[in-house]
């Protein structure tokens, strides 16, 4: 193959918020508070996952990052020796550090989105083939204000909140894609949505979706994500009709988490309970136990009593797990019967999703494993369906 | 003299508007269209008052809100009317796909209407009525020919009702060995006729849906998932209404058999298989017909429907009564079937539409309907190919196999490239004096389309079809604002959906609309 360049970027911070229930990463305040509840950063795992993929292309990658989290030391890490710009000029403030999730004593750093603006510009300056980028729909919207809808990139998902369509469904795919795209086996490229939600709205249980722009991306259908689907108002009679079937199916003895969505949120209303929309409660037949609790919460509860989920995938990607809603971590999953899990979906997201399997990706690839097959899935009022679930990575 | 121009094609239709108001608006107090004479005096001396002669359940104290108009009023309402509507006389009726739009012979309508079959009356002694007798027993025979089941039922008013009929003889034959509560599910597919899913939670069921695999079959790993112990039948239809026939059909069935379930197979989708495969073959326990489709009667929503229900040995008991029997000398109504599930209809059915159906296929015989099929497959690969030739048009699943009878089609590409979706494009149609369906709910194929040709339609007519289509994209990737501003030509609404959910803003009767709308109640 041809000499390529390929550029990496890592936001470093994103979706730092999700396991802990802050549901998005945006603002200092935010990372501290997430940096306080114990919240790992993953994206660069996440990157790596992505890079590993690159690795027999390498001898003919000429990989440019900037220093430190934001590219560099993933990229020494999976073996590369990556041309390092943008040397003195990112804006980072040193604050306390970060415990690393290898226990290396890696991390430590802050970065502004705009030193994510900045690598990007710098990269397109730099004439790369194009830029990876790991992180959520805030990362997405820095690199479309810095280099605009036409310079090929494509986005790693490691955010909390994965609205854009420029991500690919897991890091892996993101890898193969760059890697097929850099050989020339993907020639074609497509413009894809930025969307973002509102983080201040969101976490007050609105979801305020807004379309930011475009970003070039290689694509093939099955591995970029879909812009997530709304629910029709229409919909709000399947929503209810769901609604009474869970109701009908909870056990009085049981506690359940209840996920976020739309769909969850009406169980919540059949039975007169406030809902967290974009969180989790925990919930029985006549009580909200607990609101808009994060996985330290839920696993404190599974200590005292046992917990049932119900649960359902996010719009026209249909993650079950692994994307909004991690506050439910795989040590959750593992310790929820499956007898008491209801996933609920509403038939017209089914029928979105044109064949594709319901995903899971929670991070832990053998609970994947654990998780995959055919599921049960409630689609109205004595209605189910039996749909396959795949891992996602 | 000039000879005459030469039609373009699409042909230029422009549809009546005769802006013509609800008949409940035209009522003029005191207009009528038939004056009754008095009564003679010799009958009054006779009877006294007639109406009094009647027993006070059967007399209205408060007359019925009928509109009050003469008989012009009334015809030319009515002639309006039908001027606003498009129909299997009028246009090219390949478009409402799954729905088998064949034309129907007049000649069968003619004897529907011979004043020998009017004036029956249902009550009428057996021995009055041996004609029409025979007609249901030989229709009955002719379908157990036709789909290899032992006996069938003609009472269902459709073919719905003919579903509903089987899931009540299945949920009896449960019964019957205790295992009515142990088995409470029912497994049907999301391109099976939503009807059957419909039937079974009348009649009681959890519905389990099972959705296509990659080439567009129903999933039979979900299937192995989901039937056990619990499940009372799987209800289908094959072929789907993609137009794809499973070929596993056989492994379906047995499956669900090995778990104790029976196996209904929803034969409105007949057409194209008529003489070539039957439900028994498939090894199914029961299965319906909609006469109004594939026996060339009337259509269900423009006429009455007719639906038959056919069984195997094991359910005959639960037949609904009365059967027909035959004793080599008369003709008679049989009601001693004590397990019978009784009856689904009043009296022994859509008597006018037995005999069209009768009508139709004796005069094709055996090989006349498998001709029928061999057409309506021919036309349907013709018309495929065809619109595969038109730009942003799509046949989902099943790449390079044939389609049965219809094809369920995408406009996703054509969507993604100009906007233009498919339910836009379904009103422009109607400017050509034409009609299409896109699909039941919800969209499992993206920006659908359904086409069923039938054996009626010429290579013209397909032709003709398939040119306004080509026109249509055209004009969606030049001028999409012509599409998205339909109609131009014809009456046809822009239907919102969204108040369907809210019976605060639709009624289905004038009553309910004076109510609703806050008018004095009628």
């Amino acid at each position: 193959m041809e000499h390529k360049r390929l550029g990496l970027i890592v936001n470093p911070i994103a979706g730092i918020g999700g396991r802990v229930g802050l549901k998005g990463s945006d603002g200092l305040g935010i990372q501290q508070r997430a940096r306080t509840l114990g919240a790992v950063p993953l994206a660069g795992e996440r990157a790596a996952s992505a890079l590993e993929l690159l690795l027999p292309l390498s001898a003919n990658i000429e990989l440019l990052v900037p220093p430190n989290e934001m590219g560099e030391t993933v990229a020494r890490r999976c073996g590369y020796d990556p041309q390092v710009i943008l040397t003195s000029g990112l804006l980072n403030k040193t604050l306390t550090p970060f415990p690393s999730p290898s226990g290396k004593g890696e991390g430590g750093e802050e970065t502004t989105p705009e030193d994510t603006r900045r690598a990007a510009q710098a990269m397109r300056e730099a004439g790369v083939d194009l830029i990876l980028f790991a992180g959520g729909d805030g990362t997405a919207r820095d690199i479309y204000t810095a280099i605009g809808n036409n310079f090929p990139v494509l986005g790693i998902p490691a955010g909390v909140k994965i609205h854009s369509a420029v991500y690919t469904i897991t890091p892996r795919n993101a890898g193969e894609l760059a890697a097929e795209f850099l050989q020339g086996k993907r020639v074609c490229l497509q413009e894809a949505e930025v969307l973002d939600l509102d983080e201040d709205a969101y976490r007050q249980g609105q979801i305020v979706t807004r379309l930011y722009g475009y970003l070039k991306i290689p694509y093939r259908r099955e591995v970029v994500q879909n812009q997530k689907v709304p629910t029709p108002a229409s919909a709000a009679v399947q929503a209810q009709a769901i609604a009474t079937d869970v109701v009908e199916k909870m056990k009085p003895d049981i506690a359940y988490i209840l996920g976020p969505g739309t769909t969850t949120r009406t169980v919540a209303e059949r039975l007169g309970l406030p809902k967290t929309l974009v969180g989790v409660d925990i919930i029985t037949h006549n009580e909200l136990l607990a609101a808009d609790v994060g996985e330290r919460q839920i696993l404190e509860m599974l200590e005292r009593r046992p917990l049932g989920l119900i649960i359902t995938p996010t719009g026209g990607q249909g993650f079950l797990f692994g994307r909004g809603n991690q506050q439910i971590s795989p040590e959750v999953i593992r310790r929820v019967r499956d007898e008491n899990i209801l996933v609920i979906c509403l038939a017209s997201k089914i029928a979105a999703l044109q064949g594709r399997p319901l995903l899971v990706d929670t991070g832990d690839p053998e609970l994947d494993r654990l998780l995959a097959g055919y599921i049960q899935v409630v689609t109205g009022y004595h209605e189910k369906i039996f749909y396959r679930l795949m891992g996602g990575s | 003299m000039k000879p005459i121009t030469p039609k373009p094609s699409p042909r230029r239709f422009h549809q009546a508007s005769w802006d013509e108001p609800v008949i409940f608006e035209l009522s003029q107090p005191g207009q009528r269209g038939v004056l009754l004479p008095p009564v003679e005096t010799g009958i009054e001396q006779e009877v006294g008052n007639p109406a009094q002669v009647l027993p006070d359940t059967l007399r209205r104290t408060v007359p019925p809100a009928l509109p009050e108009m003469s008989q012009i009023h009334v015809m030319r309402h009515y002639a309006r009317i039908s001027q606003e509507n498009l129909g299997v006389d009028l246009n090219i009726d390949i478009g409402q796909g799954t729905c088998t739009m064949k034309y129907s012979p007049k000649i069968n309508d003619q004897l529907a209407r011979t004043p020998k079959l009017t004036e029956l009356h249902p009550l009428q002694d057996d021995s009055t009525v041996q004609g029409i007798l025979e007609v249901m027993h030989r229709l009955e025979g002719m379908l157990t020919e036709i789909s290899g089941m032992d006996r069938f039922s003609l009472q269902p008013g459709a073919g719905s009702a003919a579903i509903y009929a089987n899931i009540c003889m299945i949920r009896a034959y449960h019964a019957s060995r205790g295992e009515s509560k142990q088995r409470d599910e029912v497994i049907t597919t999301i391109f099976s006729h939503p009807s059957n899913a419909a039937a079974a939670k009348v009649a009681g069921y959890k519905v389990i849906t099972l959705y296509p695999d990659a080439d567009g079959y129903p999933d039979f790993e979900a299937l192995k998932a989901a039937v056990s112990e619990r499940t009372a039948a799987l209800l289908i239809t094959n072929p789907e209404d993609t137009g794809i026939f499973n070929p596993r059909i056989e492994e379906f069935v047995k499956i669900v058999h090995a778990n104790g379930g029976l196996c209904s197979y929803d034969q409105a989708n007949a057409n194209g298989i008529l003489g070539i495969t039957r439900a028994r073959e498939a090894g199914f326990d029961v299965c319906q017909f909609n006469l109004h489709k594939t026996f060339s009667t009337p259509h269900g929503s423009g006429g009455p429907g007719a639906g038959a229900s056919g069984v195997t040995e094991k359910l005959i008991p639960f037949l609904p009564v009365p059967t027909t029997e035959f004793d080599g000398q008369k003709y008679y109504l049989d009601y001693n079937h004590p397990q019978s599930i009784g009856k689904v209809r009043p009296f022994y059915g859509v008597t006018p539409n037995i005999l069209r159906a009768y009508a139709w296929i004796m005069s094709l015989g055996a090989d006349g309907l498998r001709e029928v099929a061999e057409i309506a497959v021919l036309n349907n690969n013709y018309l495929m190919k065809k619109v595969l030739e038109i730009r942003g048009a799509s046949a989902p699943y099943a790449k390079g196999k044939r389609r049965i009878e219809q094809v369920r089609y995408s406009w996703e590409q054509l969507t993604q490239e100009t906007g233009v979706h498919s339910e836009e494009i379904e009103i422009r149609v109607t400017d050509f004096g034409m009609h299409y369906w896109t699909s039941h709910h919800p969209f499992v194929v993206p920006e659908p389309m359904t086409l069923e040709p039938t054996e009626s339609y010429s290579r013209a007519d397909l032709d003709e079809y398939v040119t306004m289509l080509k026109q249509i994209s055209a004009e969606a990737y030049t001028n999409p604002e012509i599409i998205k501003t339909a109609p131009h030509n014809s009456t046809v609404h822009h239907t919102h959906h969204e108040p369907f959910d809210n019976p605060d803003e639709w009624a289905v009767t004038w009553r309910a609309y004076r109510r609703k709308t806050g008018q004095k109640k009628v």
